[in-house]
């Protein structure tokens, strides 16, 4: 048993540190601490700025553009990011797209798709939900029919995606599409890349309930598809997406993200004041601070466990399924703990205020302005990426056999 | 980063472990817990063989362990056998003040807890203490040719079958006050010594001590007058983490049981385990068992650091077991239906073991406030 890193980690770590110091402006990583807003350019920012220190690509194999890192490196890499509170890399192309068209791309498609997700020319995004497949993803219903006309074989793309995030912004969605209506369910479903700037896509937002415009709608209406863009074989698009769904799940736990959203959290508590006193000495609050401090020590711990033994050569499996049930709830927790520091201050609430340059007269103090948003944003952690119901579930039939 | 025990623990582990599922079943447990002793001399002596006290000690003392991962190997697979023998109250408790500031001829003692021949414990707690390690109001008083003691101390683990108890008294200062805490070593024949021993609710026995003018030579003084608070610290801490320990052993054993009744009990029909709203209730018992036992890693990594950051691992783990702990407990049982609710049946003695280590050296709540107090010491 030995909780500390090794040297070389350790000195990993600090050359993390020192690029994180020399070349995360800080009008981004202020922009993060605060809650603002992060803009399209800002996210283009960091991802340029990951990609000219080649370690945008962190879970890819070096031969197409990656780190190479293993799941402890990994780990301390984007650890170190969300302390230093870096933007979130848009993980739609590099993360999820990438490692299946490593796995499962043809030879024209990794080398033409990949090196555009790493120099951001395209910019991915997903489409998997629709309106009657949440939770039950293996329902789409989105259809894919394979035609052939002078110009060659291609699809005939209709229906709908929804909860697209940052749909706005991209250029491309990969999607789960129907391609055989007669199969079962899981059974006649292919994995699609398709131009977003195609005749018969539309895009429509869907503001969410802190007036923010982050996930869409995407319609298909009789959207022609080339067949080179299909990934892997056609009705075997399922293969593809459970790979995604499954592939290093070992950050979901978003320890680095609550560590830094913690230690935000205590300055607060430090310096609000409640009846006269620092809201850190009211008992009831700093019960509630101490045992989420607890919580999240102890999942740090459970984290490195499960990376750990994935480094060992195991795979992570539903153990990923508990890292995101509690992790989430840490990180639903700290934003609900944020909003109640705030009391009265929490409701006053100007859109544009989160905003950069944003001039008119604070109705708030600093941290106010978005914490309320912050908490109501944040409930969707134990719904996306698998509810945390249904990653009960997953282990109930996975862990333990039930 | 390495989450694997060493070999050497893993083989004491794997012994100990064949050892309890082989010779100390549930039914000779049972039979162990009902006897007059409430404990089993045989059986005492069959883990002096294994080696077990020797891996609580340091090897400078004669062990062969006494870190914290060694404790923590040690109490699990106890925890997964319900054993009932005072390897915390003889091995940790009482082993370690001597062991930490014994002289040479009280040291002597440590050969013989570590042979299994002599029993020692720690008479620290008192009527009215209520987990508050600084509460003391037994007196000493300094006499010409050593010390005398008045004053009462309870729940000494297995007291009645001790040679040896350390006691706690206090020799200057107000009944909360950390300085002024000393400790004597008082063998179990010392005039003036009534003992009074009652059984508990979760197997083993415990001890009150009433101490009426018992006189003490100077050389029983264990450690250096008034200091004793940082001994009983040190002590209760490595307790502290034993006892979390077992409970991860035992919540280990109660999900296992539960999952294999889910398994096995048919209603409607069908296997109860295949209702979601059980389903789901398993997965975050089971989800809760991880963090408890990252919690005991937690701890054990930090038993040899600086104060601060040891006593806080110590209370967060410990509160963390006080509140999950609880949680297997009232689940399991709940999810075994009426059969949870017999005697008969192992789990509901695993439930009751699971509940009452919440009682011993401070519960949930008190952890919680503790670890609120000195991470108040970090900031400060």
């Amino acid at each position: 048993m030995n909780l500390n890193f090794s040297p070389s980690e350790e000195a990993f770590r600090d050359e993390v540190c020192r690029f994180l110091a020399a070349k995360l402006p800080a009008r981004l990583s202020d922009k993060v601490s605060q809650g603002m807003r992060l803009t399209k350019a800002d996210m283009q920012e960091w991802h340029t700025i990951l990609h000219a220190q080649g370690w945008l690509a962190n879970h890819w194999p070096v031969e197409f553009g990656g780190t190479g890192w293993n799941a402890i490196e990994r780990f301390i890499f984007e650890n170190e990011c969300a302390l230093a509170a870096a933007p979130r890399v848009v993980p739609f192309g590099v993360n999820m797209l990438g490692p299946v068209l490593i796995k499962y791309g043809n030879a024209a498609q990794k080398q033409h798709w990949l090196p555009r997700i790493l120099d951001g020319r395209d910019w991915w995004c997903q489409g998997y939900s629709e309106p009657g497949a949440g939770s039950d993803l293996a329902a789409v219903k989105t259809s894919a029919r394979l035609c052939q006309d002078a110009q060659g074989p291609h699809y005939i793309v209709n229906g709908q995606k929804t909860w697209t995030t940052l749909g706005q912004h991209a250029n491309m969605i990969f999607c789960l599409v129907r391609s055989n209506p007669e199969a079962k369910k899981q059974e006649g479903i292919s994995f699609l890349l398709i131009d977003m700037h195609t005749p018969g896509v539309e895009v429509r937002p869907i503001i969410t309930l802190d007036q923010e415009h982050e996930v869409n709608e995407v319609f298909f209406t009789d959207v022609r598809v080339p067949a080179e863009n299909l990934v892997g074989e056609e009705n075997k698009g399922w293969t593809c997406a459970k790979y995604l769904l499954t592939y290093e799940r070992t950050n979901i736990a978003g320890v680095g993200q609550s560590s830094a959203a913690l230690q935000r959290l205590q300055q607060i508590a430090a310096t609000q004041q409640r009846q006269g006193k620092p809201l850190a000495q009211d008992p009831i609050f700093a019960a509630r601070l101490a045992r989420v401090e607890i919580d999240l020590a102890n999942m740090k711990t459970t984290n490195l466990r499960v990376i750990a033994a994935v480094a060992g050569g195991g795979a992570p499996g539903a153990e990923s399924s508990m890292l995101k049930i509690r992790g989430t709830q840490i990180r639903q927790e700290i934003t609900s703990l944020t909003r109640r520091a705030m009391g009265p201050f929490a409701r006053p609430y100007i859109h544009e205020a989160l905003d950069e340059g944003y001039t008119g007269t604070p109705t708030t103090p600093p941290a106010a302005a978005s914490a309320a948003a912050q908490y109501f944003n944040n409930r969707k952690l134990s719904i996306f990426g698998g509810s945390n119901e249904v990653q009960r579930n997953i282990i109930s039939k996975m862990m333990l056999g039930l | 980063m390495n989450f694997e025990p060493t070999e050497e623990r893993r083989m004491l582990a794997d012994s100990l472990n064949r050892f309890i599922s082989e010779r100390y079943g549930f039914a000779a447990r049972q039979e162990i817990v009902r006897s007059p002793q409430g404990f089993s001399p045989a059986m005492w002596q069959q883990f002096a063989e294994l080696g077990v006290m020797a891996a609580l000690f340091h090897e400078v003392d004669g062990g062969f362990g006494g870190d914290g991962f060694d404790i923590a190997n040690v109490f699990e697979a106890l925890g997964r056998g319900l054993v009932v023998e005072p390897l915390l109250g003889s091995a940790v408790l009482a082993g370690d003040a001597i062991a930490a500031v014994g002289n040479a001829q009280q040291k002597e003692w440590l050969a013989s807890l570590i042979s299994g021949d002599s029993i020692a414990a720690l008479a620290h707690e008192e009527p009215a203490s209520h987990y508050e390690l600084a509460h003391v109001q037994t007196r000493a008083l300094r006499q010409a040719e050593g010390w005398l003691l008045n004053g009462s101390k309870a729940l000494v683990l297995q007291g009645a079958q001790c040679q040896l108890f350390v006691v706690s008294a206090r020799t200057s200062g107000a009944v909360a006050d950390e300085d002024g805490i000393s400790l004597f070593l008082l063998p179990a024949d010392t005039p003036g010594l009534q003992l009074h021993s009652s059984s508990t609710v979760d197997g083993g026995c415990v001890a009150s001590l009433q101490l009426e003018n018992v006189q003490l030579g100077a050389d029983a003084l264990l450690g250096a007058e008034g200091a004793g608070h940082a001994t009983l610290e040190r002590a209760v801490g490595r307790g502290i983490l034993a006892l979390c320990a077992e409970a991860v052993g035992a919540m280990d054993i109660a999900k296992a049981a539960t999952l294999d009744y889910l398994r096995t009990r048919k209603q409607f029909g069908v296997a109860i385990g295949s209702f979601q709203a059980l389903q789901h209730r398993m997965a975050d018992m089971a989800l809760e068992i991880e963090q408890a036992r990252s919690s005991v890693i937690n701890a054990a990594a930090a038993l040899d650091g600086e104060r601060l950051t040891r006593e806080r691992a110590l209370s967060a783990a410990k509160f963390s077991i006080g509140r999950i702990a609880t949680l297997v407990a009232e689940e399991c049982i709940q999810l075994h239906g009426g059969i949870g609710m017999t005697w008969e049946l192992p789990l509901s003695h695993y439930a009751k073991r699971l509940i009452m280590i919440d009682h011993q050296l401070g519960d949930e709540d008190h952890h919680l406030q503790r670890y609120m107090a000195l991470s108040a010491l970090v900031t400060a």
